[in-house]
């Protein structure tokens, strides 16, 4: 499995199943409340106010699932900067990951803008604020998505024929790696950055000048995380089996930029004196515990080498970080922000449901592309037989 | 040498000089040279090249002219309390005629515009205050028995420089507005060709000085819109800068003079303000030197327009004027906005259920990895658990 030239191919396969049915009908609440919310207005299904201009339409779907979708990132980084080769065969199924995760992230900041219509004003120079944080991280995110897609095509290219087009593609391909490992570290940074802005507003467990390469670490870090994740639940849910030697080398170096982190963030805090919030009694140093242990767990869980050739504590492992990188961002952009006294939000039933729906849609379109593209490694009949 | 540091003229003789010359303290002199500087927007190290050119170029030559007009423009210039405003008009420029200002009179006058027309031929600047009358052959406006008109054609056939100050030279002002019985014109209509044109009733003193400083600095007048007017002054409109905007924007109108909008400042749109459609930088330079409000708008009095034509002396005071940049916005916010709800039952049973069922989905997919998988290795099976 360690040659480049490993071989892809469709995984076949019903697509009409239960689960694929009951993300369909997800998807399918998700729209009928979008649809709800381009009628009546963002105030008919959210509880966003002024005080609170977001909620986690932004702050899940685009600050944490755009974080998530950072795996097609992190295997690029390893494979082509650091020139890993080995782990080549994750590369087409974290890149497809990254793709959903970045296509709906940028949706879903159209669902949230109150006056969408207004969103190419971003890219028409009289209109842009260059000076703007949220400016770069708009343009980054849009040029990203776009980049990734054609990272991605070669898949698409193959299960309709055009060898020409790939071949040409293939010469080129080079600039759409390079701008697909620069364009993430940007805006992943600049994610961070844009809450530094919000100064005091910001408790100061998160309001720092590191944050944006907090950010930027925890979203590599969560992205091998995702990687190992999907390689856990495709293994799980296609009976395939586990890739085992590839996903406890990827576990070493998560461990490896886990703890760098976690120094980082550690060193930051005690820095700056922020401690002293963390052991008040409050939500917010409860929630800022969940995130930390999120990140620590899984340093404690695969510190023995022999652990991470374990599946089970491999996956509890990626969850706990996911849980810990959304809890950081849930953390940084809602709940240790407080924009004055008087100001709630938490969000209602509707906007629950369509980020729900945006993750059902994921997880589905991930499913039917598997089994209809050549992205999942092929697997030799002997081994699964086995 | 082009100096481009205030501080490397700090003990330049020509400071000194200036200091006893126009009777004014070093400090002031540079501060209003930065604040020239600074009006028309120029980039940094142009007070220094003004401090300069003020303090040791040969003064231009002005010839000052006045036809149909009320003289406020000049009354503006001489009123303007600035401590060292009047001296630096009368000390930069060498004025070698001006009928308000003159101490000669009749033939002798006269004789003094000719002498200066002839001794700085192709160098001196020409001013004009008030509109030209055309009609009947320009018998409607004479000085000296000669025809405005004339008298403008021969006055600026040797000039370095025309500047049109004032309404009525920029574009007619009053005595143009209808039915305009002596065919008032513009300088530029008169002459054939565009000029510098300081428009307002009177215009701020500071435009005009601001211009003129520009001419004896950098040697040419300053980059002009369509109009003829100076971009540094007119290319905002009123509205853009006004102080009252926040009122403009939020909805709040003054809808009588006097009543309870109007006495708390609000927009003054609806009494007729030509904010909105007039091009002028008053609301960033105040007028007539006494501070911030000073100035029709920041007083209380609606923007009549002056610097504009068709606004000012054409459309009613009352009138409504046009909206060139933005319109009102079509609501308006509450008084008493949301403040947002705490979470309620079926939110944080939703959510609650999510991470339920995602804590249970781990761990029975965990345990399913642990057992059930197969696991593909490099090494021997012995090693998977």
């Amino acid at each position: 499995m360690s040659s480049h030239a490993e071989k892809t191919v469709p995984l076949g396969g019903p697509l009409i199943t239960p689960v694929t049915l009951t993300l369909a009908a997800l998807t399918g609440i998700a729209a009928v409340i979008l649809l709800i919310r381009f009628i009546f207005g963002i105030g008919a299904v959210t509880n966003v106010n002024d005080g609170y201009s977001w909620g986690i339409w932004v702050v899940y779907d685009v600050m944490a699932g755009s974080a998530f979708a950072c795996g097609g990132y992190a295997i690029a980084l390893m494979v082509y900067i650091f020139n890993k080769g080995e782990y080549h065969p994750l590369v087409r199924p974290a890149l497809l990951g990254s793709l959903f995760g970045y296509t709906l992230a940028g949706a879903s900041v159209i669902f949230d803008l109150g006056r969408y219509w207004n969103t190419w004003h971003i890219f028409m120079p009289p209109w842009a604020q260059v000076n703007s944080v949220m400016f770069e991280v708009a343009v980054c995110i849009t040029l990203y998505i776009g980049v990734m897609w054609i990272e991605f095509s070669p898949a698409f290219l193959e299960r309709f024929g055009r060898k020409d087009l790939k071949q040409k593609l293939s010469k080129w391909m080079f600039l759409f790696i390079g701008l697909g490992v620069l364009l993430p570290s940007m805006h992943q940074s600049s994610l961070g950055s844009l809450l530094i802005v919000f100064g005091t507003q910001i408790n100061p467990l998160w309001q720092t000048l590191m944050l944006p390469a907090i950010f930027l670490m925890t979203a590599i870090t969560v992205g091998y995380a995702v990687v190992i994740f999907e390689s856990c639940l495709s293994a799980s849910g296609f009976k395939r089996p586990f890739e085992l030697d590839l996903i406890t080398r990827l576990s070493k170096v998560m461990w490896g930029f886990l703890v760098v982190y976690l120094v980082m963030r550690s060193v930051d805090l005690t820095w700056r004196g922020a401690w002293g919030e963390a052991f008040k009694f409050n939500v917010m140093a409860l929630c800022f515990w969940i995130e930390m242990m999120g990140f620590i767990l899984p340093v404690i869980l695969l510190a023995k080498p022999a652990n991470r050739r374990r599946p089970d504590r491999l996956l509890i492992s990626a969850v706990s970080l996911i849980v810990g990188t959304l809890m950081l961002r849930l953390n940084g952009f809602l709940i240790g922000y407080n924009t004055g006294p008087g100001w709630y939000y938490f969000p209602s039933l509707p906007e629950l449901l369509v980020t729900i729906g945006i993750i059902a849609a994921e997880i589905l379109g991930y499913i039917v592309l598997v089994r209809w593209l050549p992205i999942l490694p092929k697997v030799e009949p002997a081994k699964t037989a086995r | 040498m082009k100096i481009t540091d205030l501080n490397a003229l700090r003990n330049a003789a020509e400071l000194q000089a200036i200091e006893s010359r126009l009777n004014v303290s070093r400090r002031d002199f540079l501060k209003l040279c930065a604040a020239l500087a600074a009006t028309m927007g120029l980039p940094a190290g142009a007070e220094a090249a003004i401090v300069q050119a003020v303090a040791t170029k040969q003064r231009p030559s002005v010839i000052w002219l006045h036809f149909q007009e009320c003289t406020g423009c000049t009354e503006s210039l001489l009123r303007a309390e600035h401590p060292t405003l009047e001296k630096l008009i009368l000390d930069i420029i060498s004025l070698d005629y001006h009928e308000t200002l003159f101490a000669a009179a009749g033939h002798q006058a006269e004789a003094a515009r000719k002498a200066a027309m002839k001794q700085h031929k192709g160098k001196y600047v020409l001013v004009v205050e008030g509109a030209i009358p055309t009609k009947d052959g320009g018998v409607y406006c004479k000085v000296g028995g000669q025809t405005a008109v004339n008298m403008l054609k021969e006055c600026a056939k040797d000039a370095a420089a025309v500047i049109a100050i004032g309404s009525c030279a920029s574009w007619g002002g009053m005595p143009s507005t209808g039915p305009n019985p002596t065919g008032s014109s513009s300088v530029a209509e008169v002459l054939g060709k565009t000029v510098v044109t300081i428009p307002g009733c009177p215009p701020s003193p500071y435009n005009f000085l601001a211009t003129v400083v520009h001419f004896l600095t950098f040697g040419k007048l300053p980059d002009i819109d369509h109009l003829g007017r100076p971009k540094f002054a007119y290319s905002r409109l009123i509205h853009e800068n006004c102080e009252r905007r926040a009122h403009f924007d939020a909805g709040r109108f003054a809808l009588e003079f006097g009543d309870a909008g109007h006495r708390a400042g609000y927009c003054l749109y609806k009494l007729g303000c030509k904010g909105p459609e007039t091009y002028a930088n008053c609301p960033t330079l105040g007028f007539g030197d006494v501070g911030e409000v000073s100035w029709p708008v920041g007083c209380g009095h609606p923007c009549i327009g002056c610097t504009e034509k068709g606004v000012g002396f054409a459309k009613p005071i009352h009138a409504l004027a046009e909206l060139k940049s933005v319109a009102p916005p079509l609501g308006f916010p509450r008084v008493d906005e949301d403040k947002g709800k705490g979470f309620d039952f079926a939110s944080a049973a939703a959510l609650a259920a999510i991470a339920g069922a995602a804590a249970a989905g781990t761990a029975k997919v965990a345990q399913n990895l642990g057992k059930g998988v197969p696991m593909e290795s490099d090494h021997d099976s012995g090693a998977t658990p």
